[in-house]
């Protein structure tokens, strides 16, 4: 494979609170090619969100990176200053938001707040910069893109919002977009739209996107490899398909298990006992252990990430192979 | 069977939103323009005992304003709502405790300040179904069956979970032993794991008890899978109603197969692994509704009629209602996929 | 899930950290106090006209007067022990703040929740009535007033209040509306709960925190306002001066240099104002975030 256009490789992100060292981020990696699609898949808390948001730099205090390494298009971005992170964040990486309400600033009509996105980075005459804006509206499927330039948000629905900032987001032609939970606020039918133009956009540009979501289903229509995460660790990592027809890890197995899309109706779901844990006092091992009717005494150790034909996953009991497994 | 929940011809106005000068202006003659919105217009249902009803629909569609009427917290404009034979509401107030509620965000449908317990016990105590002194153990025992431990009924609404918190909302609608269960996107809120735990558990709480209930959501996994038959809404009307393995295999409204086919489905052993397609266009505005059939804009059979005359409902089968003037249509295309 | 921790030691806990507030908390509590217990700790009843000789007044701090003490302060144009007298106006202010303060709270929350819970033509006569009050200076408003009902501590706290209820009405009536709307609320009245019920059990104890902060604010501001109207001479009877009043009376003194006898009461009067705001802020930041989720 080519080089990466995106490298992270034991990444952690902490947050030092009141309470205690929250471990949002404890050790993630993995690569992300030109043009790829990749989910990050996770519940609440698992860390997805404060991943995406790391990539970008955008970690507030109490928080911080404290440990690994994020190489954009070969540039170490950990050790960066705020000016050189600025410099980049929207040209080469630029991130989507889940709430399109909380992104477009109202006060701002949407090609005065492209404007300034393409400032940012560009020096653009105004006529340029409207032609660069009315263009990516129109890629995004905004019909009559140079009138909708002088409206304000509030003038559009919740999926053009959405498609406002994905126009946003391309506007310097980023190597990569992050996306967290982009179609989630959004109607089931307008998020079907929203998949698609995103599946055709990412090809047609070579943008290489993270797509964020706790919604399988969704992510795996796009996706072409996924990452699962709990508890702040990536648990299992591989193609889509395969991941999701033959899952290894148990807590992987047990999401699949707990959608209603893959069992009978009536029939009670597949549970997951317990809750997540609180990410201030993990367990000992592996994280999940504690709601795993697979676990072990040998659970008691953090179990390292097994690579095997392009897939991996952190797991001494895994699910479809011959290990011990406890009767 | 014989209906248990009879919802007949039911309407929900909101508005006209009348700001006090434009009053004055219509007091004396002035022509002012009236913003009222149909939030759910002449629907007429039936639940028998036992039953689970699934209302699906996208948001705007009505489903959260009709359980609301269902369930006596919103009076309806026009017709009525009994529950075997008995009216709910009376004077635009509830009079009956047969019918119950578990609202979608277990974070705001909790009052913060009062410990659990107490918000489990108000209610019963109030309508004499519990006395004071009886409350702990009748509190607790609710908890128990909804898979908390008791020793939490002094505990404030912050410091449990998501899951936790539905469980307790639940705990609050059946401790007032209700006949029938309204559930309003119940499990929206929840991760994923916990909401497989929230649906076993409604599943086997609604056996057990033997409620009838309406399950309001957006999520048609969800709703496919604990109802035994499913209403669908499109800007507060009712266009398709059936048995859930007929409605989504075979729909007989252009809506339902398209909001069907627009979610993406996991279908594992399939060999395209999710599928789903788009439809056209935006869910219009409800100040605004289209002539005719709502639908006919984003619909691929539309024809002339459609622009004209609103479809009613008319019974497909024994079991299937539709309002549509081409539901043969899409019967027959849903064969030749 | 966290152990133990009732909504009133998490506050608690979080208010420590600010050592500001604390430190402001400490102040008003001691006022009150010193207030509470003046007759004690004053070497003199400034009230006790028999105690009082003209011989003692306008003598600078340290003077000893013909009570045998040291004036630490120094005296008033009428004799009185400075420190004594202020002790005396710090309960007469603290009293009639406090006083003021919680009348309104309970008439304005009173008005405002109705308001908002009863919506209709009655919401709009109540708050229209709140809106014309508010536009008037609560200055303006007291004078009318204690110029209409006369001097004396009734009518005093009578106009104190009558200006000041509707901040706390305007206040419960946001409050009431925001919550009216919530889930809560349409739960318990969707047992269905009585309504009576529901404004006391549920909507008035949620409404407190914003309640709480306004009555702070509105506690200091009764004390200051009282101090005005003192000052112009409009307070209680001269015989029980209150802080404003001794300001008043030294007022003539000030270009002559006899500069105690109204800057010490005057920064007993700002400390105490102040110490209030800074504890009535902390309150409000603390519920800020809160009510952000």
């Amino acid at each position: 494979m080519t080089d990466p256009v995106l490298s992270v490789e034991n990444l952690s992100t902490h947050f030092f609170t009141r309470a205690g060292v929250v471990k949002a981020v404890d050790g993630v990696s993995f690569d992300l090619a030109k043009g790829e699609i990749m989910g990050l898949v996770g519940e609440s808390g698992s860390g997805k969100t404060v991943t995406g948001f790391s990539l970008l730099g955008l970690v507030d205090a109490p928080g911080r990176i404290v440990a690994g390494s994020i190489k954009l298009n070969g540039t170490e971005l950990t050790t960066l200053s705020e000016k050189a992170l600025r410099a980049r964040r929207g040209r080469e990486i630029s991130m989507i938001f889940q709430d399109p309400i909380a992104t477009l600033n109202p006060m701002l009509t949407i090609g005065q707040q492209m404007r300034l996105a393409i400032d940012a980075h560009e020096r653009l005459s105004a006529r340029a910069a409207e032609a660069r804006a009315a263009d990516l509206l129109t890629q995004v499927g905004i019909p009559s893109a140079s009138a909708r330039l002088r409206a304000y948000p509030h003038e559009f629905s919740g999926g053009m919002r959405q498609r406002v900032a994905i126009a946003i987001a391309l506007l310097h032609h980023p190597a990569v977009i992050v996306a967290d939970e982009p179609t989630t606020a959004l109607d089931v039918s307008i998020q079907a739209q929203i998949l698609f133009q995103m599946r055709d956009l990412a090809r047609e540009t070579g943008t290489a996107l993270i797509w964020i979501s706790h919604d399988l289903a969704v992510v795996s229509s796009l996706a072409s490899k996924l990452a699962v995460m709990y508890a702040g660790r990536i648990v299992e990592q591989g193609p889509t398909a395969k991941l999701l027809r033959d899952p290894r890890h148990p807590y992987t197995a047990g999401l699949i298990g707990s959608l209603p899309a893959t069992a009978k109706p009536g029939v009670p779901l597949t549970q997951i006992p317990g809750t997540t844990p609180s990410l201030l006092s993990l367990p000992r091992g592996c994280p999940f252990a504690p709601r795993c009717d697979r676990s072990t005494k040998r659970c008691g150790t953090d179990p390292e990430m097994t690579l095997q034909d392009g897939r991996g996953w952190r797991c001494f009991h895994p699910v479809g192979q011959d290990t011990e497994v406890p009767a | 069977m014989s209906a248990f929940l009879t919802v007949d011809n039911v309407s929900r106005l909101f508005g006209p939103n009348l700001s006090t000068g434009e009053k004055i202006a219509a007091k004396l003659g002035a022509k002012v323009e009236t913003r009222s919105v149909r939030a759910v217009s002449d629907v007429t249902l039936s639940v028998h005992k036992g039953e689970t009803l699934g209302l699906v629909g996208e948001s705007g569609c009505g489903k959260s304003t009709l359980g609301r009427v269902i369930a006596g917290i919103l009076p309806p404009t026009s017709g009525t709502v009994a529950i075997d034979g008995a009216p709910v509401m009376e004077n635009g107030s509830k009079i009956t405790t047969r019918v119950q509620t578990v609202f979608q965000d277990p974070f705001a449908s909790l009052d913060p300040r009062m410990k659990v317990g107490d918000t489990v016990a108000e209610g019963p105590i109030a309508h004499g179904l519990t006395n004071k002194s009886e409350a702990g153990r009748y509190v607790s025992k609710w908890f128990e069956r909804v898979g908390l431990d008791p020793v939490w009924v002094d505990r404030y609404p912050h410091q449990f979970s998501g899951g936790q918190r539905q469980r307790i909302a639940i705990a609050r609608a059946l401790a007032m032993q209700p006949d029938v269960l309204i559930c309003d996107e119940p499990v929206a809120s929840l991760d994923v794991s916990i909401q497989a735990q929230i649906i076993n558990l409604f599943l086997e709480l609604t056996r057990d008890l033997k409620l009838t209930s309406v399950f309001i959501s957006h999520d048609l996994s969800v709703v496919q899978h604990v109802s035994d038959r499913v209403a669908v809404m499109y800007l507060g009307r009712i266009v398709e109603l059936g048995p859930v393995a007929q409605v989504f295999g075979t729909p007989a409204h252009p809506y339902t197969a398209a909001l069907f086919g627009s979610v993406p489905k996991l279908v594992l052993d399939a060999e395209e692994l999710v599928y789903f397609d788009t439809i056209e266009g935006e869910v219009p505005s409800p100040l605004a509704p289209p002539t005719g059939c709502y639908f006919h804009p984003r619909c691929p059979l539309s024809s002339e009629i459609c622009s004209v005359t609103q479809p009613l409902i008319q019974p497909v089968s024994d079991l299937r209602a539709v309002a549509c003037h081409h539901f043969k249509s899409q019967l027959a295309d849903n064969v030749s996929h | 899930m966290s152990a133990e921790s009732t909504p009133l030691r998490r506050f608690w806990a979080e208010y420590r950290e600010n050592k500001i507030a604390v430190v402001a908390l400490v102040v008003v509590v001691a006022l009150i106090l010193l207030a509470l217990f003046a007759s004690v700790v004053s070497p003199q009843n400034p009230y006790d006209l028999a105690n009082l000789s003209l011989m003692d007044s306008r003598r600078p701090p340290g003077f000893v007067g013909s009570g045998g003490y040291t004036h630490i302060l120094g005296t008033d144009p009428q004799g009185r022990d400075l420190l004594s007298a202020i002790f005396y106006g710090l309960r007469i202010s603290i009293q009639i703040g406090l006083a003021a303060g919680l009348v309104s709270l309970t008439i304005g929350t009173a008005l405002g929740i109705t308001a908002a819970y009863v919506g209709g033509r009655i919401e709009a006569l109540i708050m229209r009535l709140v809106d014309l009050q508010l536009s008037f200076p609560a200055i303006l408003l007291a004078l009318v007033i204690v110029a209409l009902l006369g001097q004396g501590k009734t009518q005093l706290i009578g106009a104190l209040v009558a200006a000041q209820y509707a901040y706390f009405a305007r206040t419960a009536y946001g409050a009431a509306k925001a919550e009216r709307g919530k889930d809560y609320i349409e739960a318990a009245l969707a047992t269905p709960l009585s309504g009576r019920l529901v404004v006391l059990r549920h909507l008035l104890p949620n409404c407190t925190p914003p309640l709480i902060v306004v009555a702070t604010v509105q506690i200091a501001n009764s004390i200051s306002l009282e101090a005005t109207l003192s000052f112009l001479g409009l307070g209680l009877p001269v015989t029980e001066p209150s802080l404003g009043m001794l300001i008043a009376n030294g007022f003539p003194y000030m270009m002559s240099g006899r500069y105690w006898i109204s800057v010490y009461p005057g920064v007993a009067l700002i400390i105490l104002i102040v110490a209030i705001n800074i504890v009535g802020d902390q309150v409000r930041d603390q519920f800020n975030p809160r009510l952000r989720k």
